[in-house]
């Protein structure tokens, strides 16, 4: 009743393929990049700024990144802290060694340093898979975190190891940096990943997303249809570790500002990751926004549910965060196993038949 | 700036009303996780201080000080969604006890102009306060920790020490890296040989390192651990018989929790400390008077006089001492951040206050200026003994050696200053 395609005319091919062929859906996807844009910017302080939005938004892009390499072409990856090591050191490089170039630009280009190596380490996914190619991203993992520990150029030279956000300022308003104010850099965070968004949304219904996902589905097959799997895998390795390289480098600049990377992109980060686009549901970008809400929103509103109004003590709330989200975790994935974004595709197709249950 | 300003201003109109009787210290603790065991007890004794000011003093100077205890795992993710949780609820000064959450904060307080004490962690050029206006490291930092370590050496040695090896063991992070630089240049004006031998997060898995020192045999290790790291590195020493009072840690290696699970192989283990240890101090009846036996020990109560809660005890002591300092400055009792800053900035202990304090000769008499954040940079030398269970001091507190330390200081700040274009604070 609510949710329907009936009468929705489409007169052209254009239109029937769009990205939200249903009017409801694209009116709501209208509203919420509207109230995003317009209206979270007004209400926003300091702390709902740097606890939630930010964070959210900056694993928002990771998870998309990584969803497309695990859940689109099918190649198991752990080695995402690693590779968000290397966007945050190129952004800090690049800031530090040009610091007349724009920010945004540096951004986007610590992106593309991280798909070169994201290929680099892809290449062993042609011959082996499956969880052999997990462990082999893993050595990625491993080896990009000594490596930005152990060479001190990584970090020019600093006594103690950690790399600092130096201020940078868009259209004059400081978007990393101590200066900053909330509205700009959750406006700086949230243009790159509506830009991502839309880049990865349309790649993965496009010709590039299909062999990608028949690659997934069946490789041998989809090699005798004639998709090269040489340019797929590397082709879905490029575009993932860009998104994932674009997130680290937002990570560190204007997210913490300060980061040593074996404490903010170990193994951890890798894991926390490919939770956030399990939970979400593979395959799927919604799943990764609804993943990285997931994983990021619920610890904060458990502690200030629990220290905040209930009262606990911290280090008990601490582990009942634990115990509540693992719990969480487990029911969600028994009742759905594809994820948050299954469940939201069977509430809509409820919601289309309602309340007829035929 | 003009929307930022409104939006502080009404943050804090907002923020502030409700709690404006209270001194509010925030303490971002860490009782959960691999560093828990050292969080608890730190935690603990800057509660229970800020508690017994209450029940004895009635708070400070009138004012009853409100603790506002938030969990950070020792993470940098959840310190940040902390200091933004508790910075508008009248924060006076943030006390992290993690160097990587220090770094995070420098520039953040600088410009919310909270201060923050970071007493024997954080980042040591802190100490010229021309630059880091907002940034406290008394009594003393890494830096001289490494140089005590050395000069503790020295003593042994009837001061001379070319040609020995000493291997230092570190947490491979911002916290352990930082004493290389020092004992870098100390090597070159001593003459020792150093190596250096990273240990990655957390810790637990230390074999390949030990192997190392047993093939290279050094004459002394000294180790700048934390949390889990501590105890496996002193249980691997014992297990590779390396002599335990040639094993000295930093001040964060040298607490109970630490030694204890070697049991009698950890006998003879050191330690610099900047504050005395035992609770063999008039303060101690107080706690278990008013703050024990009222039922509001913090935690579990079992860490009283455990070396890291005199250390939460004294930081507690100095924060509480320099609002007490703002107080008299300012002319009023209810303090704000800029406030406290002044007080921290003028902050004077004398010998006499700390005898008032039931803390006689608990830690050194100092007095900080605007140039000098960092205090004296004494400490002292403390040996486990493992029958008795306790630490005790074996050294007086000493100097350790500024005329290596300060050029390093000034040289580490200035790069930081140029780089992020700060202006002189104290003109």
């Amino acid at each position: 009743m609510f949710y329907r395609e009936a009468g929705d005319y489409k007169t052209s091919y254009a239109a029937d393929s769009q990205t939200f062929p249903i009017k409801f859906d694209r009116y709501r996807y209208y509203f919420v990049l509207l109230f995003a844009f317009a209206a979270v910017p007004l209400l926003i302080n300091d702390y709902w700024v740097n606890a939630i939005f930010l964070p959210f938004l900056i694993y928002s892009i990771a998870a998309i990144g990584l969803n497309i390499l695990v859940g689109y072409c099918g190649q198991v990856s752990l080695g995402t802290g690693g590779f968000m090591a290397v966007g945050a050191y190129a952004c800090y490089k690049l800031m530090t060694s040009f610091p007349e170039v724009n920010i945004l630009f540096h951004v986007l280009l610590a992106g593309g340093v991280t798909a070169c190596v994201g290929v680099l380490f892809g290449l062993p996914s042609l011959r082996i898979k499956g969880f052999y190619l997990a462990v082999a991203t893993l050595a990625a993992q491993f080896f990009l975190v000594w490596l930005f520990n152990r060479v001190p150029w990584f970090y020019n030279y600093s006594a103690s190891g950690q790399i600092n956000a130096p201020e940078r300022t868009i259209f004059g308003q400081a978007v990393t940096g101590a200066q900053t104010q909330a509205w700009a850099t959750y406006l700086f965070c949230l243009v790159i990943l509506a830009f991502c968004a839309v880049i990865a949304r349309n790649l993965t219904r496009g010709s590039i997303g299909r062999k990608w996902m028949a690659i997934r589905d069946m490789d041998i097959a989809a090699e005798i249809i004639g998709v090269d799997p040489l340019k797929a895998k590397l082709s879905a390795f490029a575009v993932s570790s860009f998104f994932i390289g674009i997130a680290g480098a937002l990570f560190f600049a204007v997210y913490l500002g300060a980061v040593e990377v074996g404490e903010a992109f170990s193994i951890q980060k890798s894991f926390l990751v490919l939770f956030m686009i399990i939970i979400g549901g593979l395959g799927s970008i919604f799943g990764s926004f609804a993943g990285a809400a997931f994983l990021v929103l619920l610890p904060v509103l458990l502690k200030n549910l629990l220290v905040g109004v209930l009262g606990w003590p911290t280090d008990l709330a601490a582990h009942f965060e634990f115990l509540i989200i693992g719990a969480l975790i487990i029911t969600f994935l028994i009742a759905e196993p594809h994820g948050l974004a299954q469940l939201w595709r069977v509430a809509k197709e409820k919601l289309r038949l309602w309340p007829f249950p035929h | 700036m003009k929307i930022k300003l409104a939006t502080m201003a009404l943050g804090a109109v907002m923020a502030a009303a409700p709690v404006m009787a209270d001194l509010v210290f925030p303490s971002l603790s860490y009782r959960t996780g691999p560093y828990a065991a050292g969080g608890i007890p730190f935690a603990d004794g800057y509660a229970d201080y800020m508690t017994l000011l209450n029940a004895r003093d009635g708070g400070i100077g009138g004012v009853m000080t409100k603790l506002l205890e938030c969990e950070t795992g020792y993470n940098t993710e959840k310190g940040v969604e902390c200091y933004e949780a508790t910075k508008g609820e009248g924060a006076l000064v943030y006390q992290p006890l993690s160097t990587g959450i220090t770094y995070q904060l420098i520039p953040k307080t600088m410009a919310d102009g909270i201060p923050m004490h970071t007493m024997g962690y954080g980042r040591t050029s802190a100490a010229n306060g021309d630059v880091f206006s907002h940034t406290f490291n008394y009594p003393a930092n890494y830096w001289n920790g490494a140089s005590l370590v050395v000069n503790h050496l020295l003593s042994l040695n009837g001061g001379d020490i070319k040609g020995k090896k000493i291997a230092l063991v570190y947490h491979n992070s911002a916290y352990g890296k930082e004493p290389i630089r020092t004992l870098e240049e100390l090597s070159a004006k001593h003459g020792f040989e150093l190596s250096l031998i990273p240990v990655d997060h957390p810790g637990q898995e230390q074999k390949s390192q030990w192997l190392q020192i047993r093939r290279e045999r050094p004459d002394y290790v000294t180790m700048w651990g934390w949390g889990v790291m501590n105890q496996v590195a002193i249980q691997e020493a014992a297990n590779i018989r390396f002599p335990m009072e040639n094993f000295i840690g930093v001040w964060w290696s040298g607490s109970e929790n630490d030694v204890l699970p070697a049991g009698d192989a950890a006998n003879g283990y050191k330690a610099v400390t900047f504050h005395n240890v035992g609770d063999d101090f008039p303060v101690f009846d107080d706690i278990q008077k008013y703050v024990v036996e009222a039922g509001n020990a913090a935690g579990a109560g079992d860490q009283i006089g455990t070396a890291l809660y005199n250390r939460g005890l004294y930081a507690a002591m100095l924060a509480a001492e320099a609002a007490a300092t703002a107080q008299k400055i300012h002319g009023t009792a209810d303090i704000n951040a800029a406030m406290m800053r002044d007080g921290m900035e003028a902050l004077e202990i004398t010998e006499e206050r700390m005898v008032a304090l039931g803390m006689p000769n608990f830690g050194p008499s100092f007095k900080v200026s605007c140039e000098n954040h960092g205090g004296p940079g004494t400490g002292a030398v403390a040996q486990w003994d493992a029958t008795a269970k306790t630490w005790s001091l074996i050294s007086d507190f000493g100097d350790s050696d500024m005329s290596v330390i300060e050029p390093l200081v000034a040289a580490d700040s200035a790069a930081y200053a140029a780089e992020n274009k700060l202006p002189s604070a104290c003109k």
